[in-house]
């Protein structure tokens, strides 16, 4: 008889997908519009990424030893934290900015609240907001593409007043998706990130409901009230000037900290979407992106616990 | 519903071979849902021939057991089962000397002439039960409380490797079809309809062969599609309600491999001692489908579907996604089993469970629409109400969460885990 059989219980194969396996794919999505950007801002972008991903690899293996965990950060969720959170950091800034970044949002919202899986806020945003209200000026220079000077980005200048359409910017809507313009490091390429997404949703890593409400809802609210009449507002404008397409498809779509069912998801974006309008619109910063990605986390276990999916 | 690999290509064109007839067999007295065969008609020592009843039970949810070769009973003795752990088993030697006896043939006319509870009970006297794997008494299905407008014939076989019913249906679809006309009589119903996954062409072919009374439904595959309730939905667009059986929506489900039994005892006087199994895995280096004696120990089997390619690590009694897997290839076959199936050291994944990264596949693939990593986690705290609040008892097991989780968390023997800790 032999005695060397598994006795386990069914089901007996599995899907070849791994947490390592839909991380890494995330993380190689958001590579070309990170090389977009390099090639729009100069190597000081390379700079701020490379020093973001390091240091969040660095933090996720200090604390994971110290927590005596077994280290994982081979899963690559650590390498797309820091990619993340640098994607959201102007292109030039002192390089301790990043790690100072990457250290909150691994060690503080990340492991504080139980490692990988257990975190109620995004890593990468909640490290981006706390930069944000630590160190504004940093967080707030910005430069135009192709060249040293800093400026304002689109969104900045029409919360400012002075300018309130494209043409007034010197910009056209080419140059919103190809990355024309100032912003932050990975919000800029809107073409390759759409790419990026695009590789995503056809490997089924994610599904559109949440990124499609989000921008949908921000779309619908842009058009009609915000323009100067109603129902005149530039909606094209207000999806591709910030950190919307980068914020609806790579945070809105983060497994963790958004609804589990796809109901709960479509939700959750026309939340994102919601706030976003109120934060530009009446709001003290120009975009409200990030902040409105991390009031839904707050939200997301509410939405699991009313939104469940319907039963056979 | 999902589309899984199928890995059926390994058996579905070969054909049913006779299974050489076993040395000894062990006949487990449970081998149904109900009541076990506690009334023994067979001692130690008596000689018995195949088709003969070895032990029955006074009850009405029960079917007796039939002796599966000619020989001589050995002992009567606690043996492995493959589902239940060990059971109370009939070991018989075969006498290799014997001659196996025909059995007295029905015309069609006879047939024709049976009354419903003459048919009912050759049903129940020849031991019928859900070929599929439920094992329910055939005969207590064929009379359900109320009346019933639709039959459903099961032919959908969603698990992966397994073919039994496949090669069935294209080597023997008279033979079921005429077996589906007795029941149909039975519940006094014409709305019958065969349902086919469309993953199995030739069996769809060979039915379109025949004059048909009923409705060839051709259905897309999808797993777990062979699951009662997820059948009558794709058939007939109704649900059943939670906790309640199919005949509440009057629909009555048979397996195509239950007909063609229920054709062999009706016609045949044929007690269920034997049917076909698919014997299967990539480690074979001659997987098939074997016609095999009740009782057969499934080391037999192995040896029959060999040479191995590699070194066995892994033997399951049914499917890959609902079978279970065994401790000892000493277990028997037993009426419900419909596939051996053998993995090697590489097919076996023995990954450690990882944290949930909340990434919504199970609820995404549920065909009951559950929450199984929820479930899963309110089990593993012992919070067994909140694991009933997110379906825990809807669960059919079929195993897709567990599948499709990228954090290997056994879904699956959480949710049985719980079972057993809420039915108490």
């Amino acid at each position: 008889m032999n005695n060397n059989l598994v006795v386990s219980t069914s089901p007996h194969i599995h899907r070849h997908e791994s947490t390592a396996t839909i991380m890494w794919a995330v993380v190689i999505a958001l590579i070309p519009s990170g090389i977009g950007s390099v090639w729009i801002f100069g190597l000081s972008a390379l700079w701020v990424i490379l020093t973001g991903v390091l240091s969040a690899v660095v933090f996720e293996v200090l604390i994971q030893r110290l927590r005596g965990q077994e280290v994982s950060v081979l899963d690559g969720s650590a390498v797309l934290t820091g990619l993340l959170l640098t994607y959201n950091l102007p292109p030039v800034v002192p390089l301790w900015i990043p790690v100072v970044g990457s250290f909150f949002a691994i060690a503080i919202v990340k492991h504080a609240f139980g490692g990988l899986g257990r975190n109620i806020f995004n890593p990468a945003l909640a490290g981006r907001a706390f930069l944000l209200a630590a160190w504004p000026t940093y967080m707030t220079t910005f430069h135009a593409p192709y060249d040293a000077l800093t400026t304002a980005t689109p969104l900045a200048l029409l919360k400012e007043g002075k300018i309130l359409n494209l043409a007034e910017m010197n910009l056209t809507y080419g140059d919103l998706f190809f990355g024309g313009r100032a912003g932050c490091i990975g919000e800029v390429c809107i073409g390759l990130l759409i790419l990026g997404a695009i590789f995503l949703w056809v490997r089924g890593v994610f599904s559109l409901h949440a990124p499609f409400a989000f921008i949908a809802t921000l779309a619908l609210f842009s058009w009609a009230f915000g323009g100067t009449a109603l129902f005149s507002g530039d909606w094209i404008f207000a999806i591709l000037s910030g950190g919307l397409i980068l914020g609806a498809f790579f945070m809105a779509t983060d497994y963790v900290t958004t609804p589990l069912t796809l109901k709960g998801q479509a939700i959750f974006g026309i939340g994102c979407g919601l706030i976003t309008f109120v934060i530009r619109k009446w709001g003290g910063y120009p975009e409200g992106v990030s902040y409105s990605i991390l009031m839904m986390n707050a939200f997301t276990p509410l939405i699991d616990r009313y939104v469940r999916p319907k039963r056979y | 519903m999902t589309k899984i690999d199928e890995k059926k290509e390994l058996t579905e064109k070969v054909s049913v071979k006779n299974a050489p007839l076993p040395d000894t067999v062990y006949i487990s007295l449970v081998q149904h849902l109900g009541k076990p065969n506690d009334l023994l008609d067979v001692g130690v020592g008596d000689i018995v021939k195949t088709g003969q009843l070895l032990a029955h039970a006074d009850a009405l949810v029960t079917s007796p057991i039939h002796s599966s070769v000619n020989g001589k009973v050995l002992k009567i003795t606690d043996w492995p089962h493959p589902v239940l752990g060990k059971t109370k088993t009939i070991v018989i030697e075969r006498d290799k000397e014997a001659v196996e006896e025909e059995f007295v043939l029905r015309s069609k006319e006879e047939v024709d002439g049976l009354s419903i509870d003459q048919l009912r009970n050759i049903i129940k006297d020849c031991g019928i039960v859900g070929m599929g794997g439920a094992t329910f008494p055939s005969h207590v299905k064929l009379a359900p409380p109320k009346p019933i407008d639709s039959l459903i014939i099961n032919g959908a076989e969603c698990e992966p490797y397994l073919t039994s019913d496949n090669r069935l249906m294209v080597e023997n679809p008279k033979e079921i079809l005429e077996g589906v006309c007795i029941i149909a009589k039975i519940l006094n119903t014409a709305n019958v309809y065969i349902a086919v996954e469309d993953n199995k062409p030739e069996a769809i072919k060979e039915f379109k062969n025949q004059v048909l009374d009923f409705k060839l439904k051709v259905l897309k595959t999808q797993y777990p599609q062979g699951a009662e309730k997820q059948l009558i939905y794709s058939v007939l667009k109704r649900k059943v309600p939670s906790g309640k059986l199919p005949f509440e929506v009057g629909v009555v489900v048979h397996n195509v491999a239950t007909a063609f039994a229920i054709f062999e005892a009706v016609y045949k006087n044929k007690p269920l001692y034997e049917r076909i199994v698919t014997v299967t895995g990539d480690i074979f280096e001659n997987p098939g489908n074997f016609k095999v004696r009740i009782g057969t120990p499934i080391k037999d089997l192995i040896s029959i579907a060999g040479p191995l390619k590699k070194e066995i690590k892994k033997i399951i009694m049914g499917g890959p996604m609902m079978g279970i897997a065994q401790g000892t290839d000493e277990v028997p076959i037993i009426k419900g089993s419909s596939g051996v199936l053998v993995l090697a050291d590489d097919e076996v994944a023995e990954a450690e469970e990882g944290a949930c990264i909340r990434c919504g596949e199970c609820i995404k693939n549920c065909p009951m629409g559950l929450s199984p990593a929820l479930i899963s986690a309110a089990a593993s705290k012992g919070k067994w109400d909140l694991a009933k609040d997110y379906g825990l008892l809807d669960c059919v097991e079929c195993g897709l969460c567990a599948y499709s989780c990228p954090v290997n968390k056994n879904i699956v023997q959480w949710v049985k885990y719980a079972k057993t800790k809420i039915k108490r």
